[in-house]
C-alpha cells in the first residue's frame, strides 16, 4: 500500500510503527523513532478542531485525527468551535498538494 | 576559541526590482568593500551565499564576480532564516580555525521560491504563509483576549520606523484605521499585517578578533548564538500562541553571552506578520507572556525605537535570504552608534531574532561592542 495512491482514491490510510506502536506523521516508509518499516491501516475518519479561521465564506482549520495526525483542511458545514468533532468529507491530491475537507458532527 | 567580529557590511535598497540574483548579491558586496578601504580580497577564506533562489553555484559565481578565490564557497538555505544560519556557519569556520575571514552575502528576488514550503503537505491546500499566520493570530488573540485593532499597532509602528531607513521598501505611514481597513486576507489577517517579499541584498564580513581589529576601529562582536529547529511542518507546532524554537534559541544565546534579556538595549525581531512581534518579544523574554503588545504600545507612545528600529520585516520588506543579514547590519549600526535617525540611545547589547516556516526554526544572535 502506498499513502499517496490511496489518498488519490480519497482514502486516508495511517502509517503506524508496529515496533513503537506510534503513528508516523507526516507519512513515511520508516518510523521516525526506530527506523523500522511502518505498516498501513485504515484510519478513523473522525477528528477534532484544534484551531480555525475563515477566508471569504469558507472556514478552514487545523484538525487532529487519532490524537496525532494534524492537517489543515476546509470545514464545510456550519460555524466551527474549538474542540468540536468533525469527519472527513473528502480528501485527495490536487496539483501535487494534499487536500482535506471536513464536516462538523 | 577566538572572538568573532563584524569587520564590514553592505546593503542594497529593498524594492520590487526585477534584478538578476547575481547582480543583487554583487551590489551589496560592492557596498561592503566601498565602506571599508582596509580590506584585501586575498584575505577572504570563505564566501557563503544565503538565498532561496534556485540559481546554482552562487557562491562561486559571486566569488568570481568579486575577484575572490576562497578556500570554502557554498550556499546556505533555510527558508527565512537562511541569513543568520549563514552567519552561524561563518562564525563556526572562524572559531574552528578553518577560516580567518568569511564573507556572507544574502540576496533574494521578489518572486522567491522560498515563500512556500511545498514539502509540507500537512498544510493541505493551505500552503501559503497567510494560513499559518491566520492560525497563529487566531490562537494568540484567543489565548490573551487581544483584538485585531490592538494588533494593528505593530504595522503602524514598523512602517513609521521604516521611514528613517533609507533601504526600506515602505515609503508611507499608516494609521490603525488604514491597517484595519486594508484588504482582508482571512478573518484574522489583513494585507497590512504582512511583510512583503521583495528584491534585496545584504552582506557582512566576519573575521577573527585579531584580523577584525586590524580592519576596523569599530568592531562589533558576536557574543551569543542560539538555534533550535523543532520540526519542518507547521502542524507539528504544539502551541500557536508562542514560539517554542525561539524560546530555546534565546535561552542558549543569552547563556553563551552571559547576558539576561534585561540587558538587551535594542533588538530586531522577525515580524513576518503583525502577531509575530508580540509573540517573539514574549518568547525571547523581552516581555511577559501576553504582554508583548503592552510593551509595543509603550515604546510607540514614547518614540522609543528599541524594537525593530529599521522597521522590521513589515516596514523594511522581507527578501528572505537577505533578511537575517539586514537585521544583523541594523544591530551592528546601532551598537556602532551610527544608525542616524534610527539610533537607540546608548545601545551596548543588541539581539537578532530570525526564524523560518511558522517558527519551526529560530536563530538568536547577541551582539556587543
Amino acid at each position: 500500500m502506498n499513502f499517496e495512491s490511496e489518498l488519490k482514491k480519497g482514502k486516508l490510510i495511517i502509517p503506524e510503527c508496529n515496533h513503537c506502536n506510534k503513528i508516523v506523521w507526516p507519512p513515511s516508509e520508516f518510523c521516525n523513532q526506530c527506523f523500522n518499516e511502518v505498516s498501513w491501516r485504515t484510519g478513523s475518519s473522525k477528528g477534532k478542531i484544534i484551531e480555525f479561521s475563515k477566508q471569504n465564506d469558507n472556514y478552514f482549520g487545523l484538525i487532529e485525527i487519532e490524537n496525532s495526525i494534524r492537517v489543515l483542511g476546509k470545514i464545510s458545514s456550519g460555524i466551527p468551535n474549538l474542540g468540536q468533532h468533525v469527519k472527513i468529507e473528502k480528501c485527495g491530491i490536487k496539483d501535487g498538494s494534499y487536500y482535506f475537507e471536513f464536516l462538523l458532527i | 576559541m577566538t572572538k568573532v567580529g563584524i569587520a564590514s557590511y553592505g546593503i542594497t535598497k529593498f524594492s520590487k526590482e526585477d534584478s538578476k540574483i547575481e547582480s543583487v548579491l554583487l551590489n551589496s558586496v560592492k557596498k561592503l568593500f566601498d565602506s571599508n578601504s582596509n580590506l584585501n580580497r586575498n584575505d577572504i577564506d570563505a564566501v557563503l551565499v544565503s538565498t532561496n533562489n534556485n540559481s546554482k553555484y552562487l557562491s562561486a559565481v559571486l566569488s568570481e564576480m568579486a575577484g575572490i578565490e576562497p578556500k570554502i564557497a557554498h550556499t546556505v538555505e533555510s527558508l527565512c532564516n537562511s541569513g543568520t544560519n549563514a552567519i552561524v556557519s561563518a562564525y563556526s569556520y572562524i572559531a574552528s580555525g578553518l577560516a580567518d575571514m568569511v564573507l556572507v552575502s544574502g540576496a533574494e528576488r521578489y518572486d522567491s521560491p522560498g515563500q512556500v514550503l511545498e514539502w509540507d503537505n500537512s498544510r493541505g491546500e493551505f500552503k501559503h504563509p497567510i494560513f499559518w499566520a491566520s492560525i497563529f493570530t487566531k490562537s494568540y488573540k484567543r489565548e490573551f483576549s487581544i483584538t485585531d485593532e490592538e494588533l494593528a499597532i505593530v504595522p503602524v509602528k514598523n512602517h513609521k520606523q521604516a521611514q528613517n531607513n533609507p533601504n526600506a521598501i515602505s515609503e508611507k505611514l499608516y494609521s490603525l484605521e488604514d491597517v484595519i481597513n486594508s484588504k482582508k486576507l482571512t478573518d484574522d489577517l489583513r494585507l497590512l499585517d504582512c511583510s512583503r517579499p521583495c528584491t534585496g541584498g545584504a552582506s557582512i564580513l566576519l573575521a577573527s578578533e585579531k584580523t577584525c581589529k586590524n580592519c576596523t576601529d569599530n568592531p562589533i562582536w558576536i557574543t551569543g548564538i542560539g538555534q533550535k529547529t523543532t520540526s519542518a511542518g507547521f502542524t507539528k507546532n504544539m502551541t500557536f500562541s508562542s514560539m517554542v524554537s525561539t524560546q530555546e534559541a534565546a535561552s542558549t544565546a543569552l547563556k553563551m553571552s552571559k547576558r539576561d534579556a534585561k540587558d538587551i538595549d535594542v533588538a530586531e525581531v522577525h515580524d513576518a506578520f503583525s502577531v509575530c512581534e508580540p509573540m517573539a518579544l514574549e518568547s525571547l523574554g523581552l516581555s511577559d507572556k501576553g504582554k508583548g503588545l503592552e510593551l509595543i504600545n509603550e515604546l510607540y507612545a514614547t518614540n522609543n525605537l528599541k524594537i525593530n528600529p529599521r522597521g522590521g520585516l513589515i516596514g523594511s520588506g522581507h527578501p528572505l535570504g537577505a533578511t537575517g543579514l539586514a537585521q544583523t547590519i541594523e544591530i551592528t549600526q546601532q551598537l556602532q552608534l551610527c544608525a542616524n535617525k534610527r539610533q537607540v540611545d546608548n545601545a551596548k547589547v543588541g539581539l537578532v531574532h530570525n526564524m523560518s516556516a511558522a517558527a519551526t526554526s529560530s536563530t538568536v544572535l547577541v551582539l556587543e561592542k
